[in-house]
């Protein structure tokens, strides 16, 4: 394990640094553990980080993980192998394991241990865990930390990790009374180059009684860094707007074939999206269970199977109910209203009424930081992901003799059945293509919301919308549509607040269907007639 | 004509179906039986939180046959389906009550479909237990509150947080309907009666079944990086907590930095979520699955053989079920019958134990008292107990806080009064 022998390297370098480990404060502060209070263990903490014990980053970090147990009077940290040792004296311990608990951890207990980490793990040979450690430096400011700081500094190589330090460093300084003017006046000039949110927040909330010139200059920083702030938000709000624009046109796309070419009003069309999210849960649940190395890609191996599974259901919608009502679109909207109900009391008895848990691969954790903006790796695949789904579906619709088939019979069915196209198999086929993007669509929303029978009824409204503002029966017009819809309600947002916004959406897309019942991108010609 | 015909179909189809449910209710119908209404959504959106409430109650009626019943008969569970649709809970409850004859009504989870029912149990004289923590400000005569009130727990999170985190600045995010309204109305009188000032609390309401969370989080981590200690106070319902709360995950929100304490969020909405990256968010509750008593690890064994389900877990309204039920059947043992009026007398200052190790007694304005737990969200998501009241807290129907409502007090055994304002000496506000 690379984190085990980095705190190997960790605690040699320790050992070496506090030549003559005291043997005094370290084992005193042990037994603070064993008192089941927050406040001992946190006074037990700060004791055992600055006792510069050889033990004490172990013994921390134990306590982090939940493998530093207490009981009978001994506080022993459990080897992720399995043996007890004895904290105290790092020695194996004979106590016995069922009389131990671990120590009870709570947020105050968590922010002590982050800071403490990062005190103790400064100066790791890896530079990963050297950035953690500056970042928890940042956010604790321990002015006991400034030493190491600045020997860590002197002997930093990795330019990334040096900037980290130098802003933990300077995040110290600025609230530090006894720190000399210059070394205040630098703090504040590296905490604006940082120029984030964390920064403003340092700069903005200075002790009372801070010199006036630092106030000063500290003053003039914060309102820089507002003003590229505000800058970054601006752009921040249109990656939102992107993101849940590539969200609609995911959840649309499917019904842009159904509705949009082939004018069945399909309300079972959100049911798809969820088979295609259960789909998704059933294959992690089979890897989980069968190839756990598999879960990073277990997303792609969902895509194929929820494009089958919803598109085979959406062949057999067709054929057992749609097809009796081509041209009646009241029946068919109160049939596939049927369906979706049918389909969720059936996933509901299958798999039960509760959430049930897709898990995210490593990959699309966390976020990716550029200047002012947070992207988050999830909203980025999804972005990326709805493009591809979209590109594939114009390029079928376009250059196969399936998709030469659906636009033949969409713009006029007798002539084309004339020619000697099977108009009801491509009917079936279409369907099905449809619902299939939509279980893919399924796939992807199974990352960001919840996997449970109601799925699909919160994406069936927003979807209409967006094929309706689009233009029916063509896919350009869900593009643009889905991406107008997305940006328009990220930008009003933060102003009219979610509610609000949506409202003031809703009224405007009925104003612009008044004025252009056929919506943005109309089909011209005799197609409309059909 | 075509829709005339389609509607007429339908006509005929609803009404045979009616007909052979009719028929088996009648069939199932035995003689010497008191019937127990159970009034929960087993479809629609609200089935997520409500069905496990149906099972619960039906191991509490079955325990309580072995046991031998009630006044030497057996309980019959009565179980229909609302739907999530709240005219329909009216209807429903008025079916169990005129039709079926159930001696008791367990049900509804949202205030509005409590509210619904309302005017059908007190026209038809029946009794409600309703399970769900709620935002307080109503006592009715038949009805019996065994949630928490916002005094058993909003006010006790937010000292928690006050106290133990040392939090400045509040978010008070929630779902746009009556619960979080009143709740963050309740909340921000009294965080301003704590010197909190108004630029230092944030409102954010959302949708129902909100998904995107995006530019909420990006406020949420603005507001709070103004170097003041800052914790979001979430009265989000049910569905919208999931992509809430990875949404925090994926911005890097993390528990150290702004804890979010939540008052909907229970075992069975974590059990949908991965939870890793939560550790350590909080929720205010009466119970947890994790409360380390017999009583509640027999409860626990019972749920998982009564559900063959080895990973199910239990919650707080379902411990409110195991209450209330209680309560009432005490309640008829002291009275001798299940006639509604006499229960209703009988049942002030019942006391039965709860499953964190106190006894919770039945007061006046039919509300119970509770203990009031605060827990952090552990990676197996459970909740790990962090703050717990001393002493039971009893419940308030009407807010201390709120200028309407803080001279009233609802007392239906010497007053017989569901809001006698204490001012004017009148009932009726």
């Amino acid at each position: 394990m690379t984190t085990l022998r980095t705190i190997f390297w960790a605690l040699v370098l320790l050992a070496g640094m506090t030549s003559v480990a005291m043997a005094g404060p370290y084992e005193d502060a042990l037994p603070r553990f064993a008192a089941d209070s927050y406040a001992d263990t946190e006074a037990a903490i700060a004791a055992v980080t600055s006792s510069g014990h050889s033990l004490s980053l172990r013994v921390i970090e134990a306590l982090r993980d939940g493998q530093l147990l207490v009981g009978a009077g001994q506080v022993v940290i459990r080897d992720i192998s399995g043996p007890l040792v004895d904290a105290a004296k790092g020695q194996p311990s004979g106590a016995n394991a069922g009389s131990l608990k671990p120590v009870r951890v709570n947020n105050r207990v968590r922010r002590a241990i982050e800071a403490a980490l990062g005190n103790l793990t400064l100066l790791s040979t890896d530079p990963g865990t050297r950035l953690e450690a500056a970042r928890a430096v940042f956010r604790s400011r321990d002015a006991a930390a400034l030493p190491t700081l600045d020997k860590a500094i002197a002997q930093e190589t990795s330019p990334n990790v040096r900037k980290a330090l130098r802003t933990a460093r300077a995040a110290i300084l600025l609230n530090k009374a006894d720190a000399s003017s210059a070394d205040r006046l630098g703090a504040v000039a590296t905490l604006k180059e940082r120029g984030d949110q964390e920064a403003l927040a340092l700069l903005s909330s200075l002790p009372s009684g801070t010199p006036s010139d630092i106030a000063e200059a500290a003053g003039k920083a914060t309102d820089s860094i507002r003003a590229r702030l505000a800058l970054w938000s601006a752009v921040q709000n249109i990656w939102y707007g992107i993101s849940l624009g590539s969200v609609l046109l995911l959840a649309a796309i499917g019904l842009a074939i159904t509705f949009g070419t082939m004018g069945v009003i399909n309300m079972a069309h959100g049911e798809m999206v969820m088979l295609g999210a259960y789909t998704t849960f059933v294959v992690q649940e089979l890897i989980r269970t069968y190839a756990p190395g598999l879960f990073e890609a277990s997303l792609f191996i969902a895509l194929p199977l929820a494009f089958l599974v919803a598109g085979v259901t959406g062949i057999l919608i067709e054929r057992l109910v749609i097809r009796f009502l081509y041209g009646r679109s009241l029946e068919t909207l109160l049939a596939t209203w049927g369906l979706s109900l049918i389909l969720q009391q059936a996933v509901r008895t299958l798999f039960g009424p509760t959430n049930r848990e897709v898990g995210t691969p490593a990959w699309m954790s966390g976020a990716l930081e550029i200047g002012g903006l947070s992207l988050t790796y999830n909203r980025i695949a999804i972005v990326v992901f709805a493009i591809l789904v979209f590109a594939v579906l114009q390029l079928v619709l376009r250059y196969t003799s399936l998709g030469l088939h659906v636009r033949a019979v969409t713009q006029n069915r007798r002539m084309a059945g004339s020619m000697g196209i099977k108009t009801s198999r491509v009917d079936a086929l279409a369907f099905g293509l449809g619902s299939g993007v939509a279980g893919i669509a399924g796939v992807a929303l199974s990352q960001i919301d919840n996997v449970s029978p109601n799925l699909g009824q919160g994406y069936i409204i927003d979807s209409f919308m967006v094929v309706v503002f689009g233009g029916v029966g063509n896919l350009w017009g869900t593009l643009v549509g889905a991406m107008t819809l997305g940006i328009a309600n990220k930008l009003l947002e933060p102003y009219a607040g979610a509610v609000l916004g949506k409202i003031v959406l809703l009224v405007g897309i009925i104003f612009f269907i008044q004025r252009r019942p056929r919506g943005l991108f109309a089909l011209k010609g005799r197609a409309v007639e059909a | 004509m075509s829709i005339l015909n389609m509607t007429r179909r339908n006509l005929l189809a609803l009404t045979a179906a009616a007909l052979v449910s009719g028929a088996t209710a009648g069939a199932a119908r035995a003689e010497e039986t008191i019937k127990v209404g159970i009034l929960h959504s087993l479809s629609g959106t609200m089935a997520i939180s409500e069905t496990t409430l149906k099972d619960a109650m039906l191991m509490l009626i079955e325990e309580q046959n072995k046991k031998g019943g009630l006044l030497g008969k057996k309980l019959e569970a009565v179980v229909v389906d609302p739907a999530s649709n709240w005219p329909l809970f009216a209807e429903k409850a008025r079916e169990l009550i005129s039709k079926d004859k159930v001696a008791a009504v367990f049900g509804c989870w949202t205030s509005v479909s409590r509210k619904s029912v309302l005017p059908v149990f007190k026209e038809l004289n029946s009794i409600l237990f309703y399970p769900v923590q709620y935002e307080g400000e109503e006592s009715e005569r038949n009805v019996f509150y065994t949630g928490a009130a916002p005094n058993q727990q909003a006010i006790p999170a937010v000292d928690y947080l006050t106290k133990e985190e040392k939090v400045e600045r509040w978010v008070l995010a929630g779902t746009d309907y009556v619960y979080p309204r009143t709740t963050n109305k309740i909340l921000e009188a009294y965080l301003k009666s704590k010197g909190v000032k108004s630029e230092d609390i944030m409102i954010n309401y959302t949708p129902f079944g909100h998904s995107d969370w995006q530019t909420i989080v990006a406020d949420i981590k603005k507001f709070g990086s103004t170097g003041k200690k800052t914790a979001v106070v979430s009265t989000i319902n049910g569905d919208a907590n999931v992509p809430f709360y990875k949404e925090l995950a994926n911005q890097g929100v993390k528990a150290t930095d702004i804890p979010v304490v939540a008052f909907s969020v229970g075992e069975e909405e974590l059990a949908g979520i991965d939870t890793k990256p939560l550790v350590g968010h909080l929720a205010a509750w009466n119970y947890f699955q994790s409360v380390d008593t017999p009583d509640n690890k027999a409860f626990i064994e019972k749920w998982k053989a009564f559900t063959k389900n080895d990973k199910r877990v239990t919650n707080d309204p379902m411990e409110a079920h195991v209450i209330g039920f209680n309560m009432w059947v005490k309640a008829v043992e002291k009275a001798g019958t299940t006639d509604p009026d006499k229960v209703i007398d009988s049942i002030v200052g019942v006391q039965v134990p709860n499953l964190t190790g106190g006894v919770s007694e039945m007061l006046p304005n039919h509300h119970i008292t509770k203990p009031v737990l605060i827990g952090e969200i552990k990676e197996d998501g459970q909740f790990e107990t962090v703050s717990q009241t001393d002493a039971l807290v009893p419940g308030d129907a009407w807010s201390k806080y709120l200028d309407g409502s803080k001279d009233l007090i609802a007392d239906w055994k010497t007053l017989k009064c569901g809001n006698y304002n204490t001012v004017t000496k009148k009932c009726g506000a």
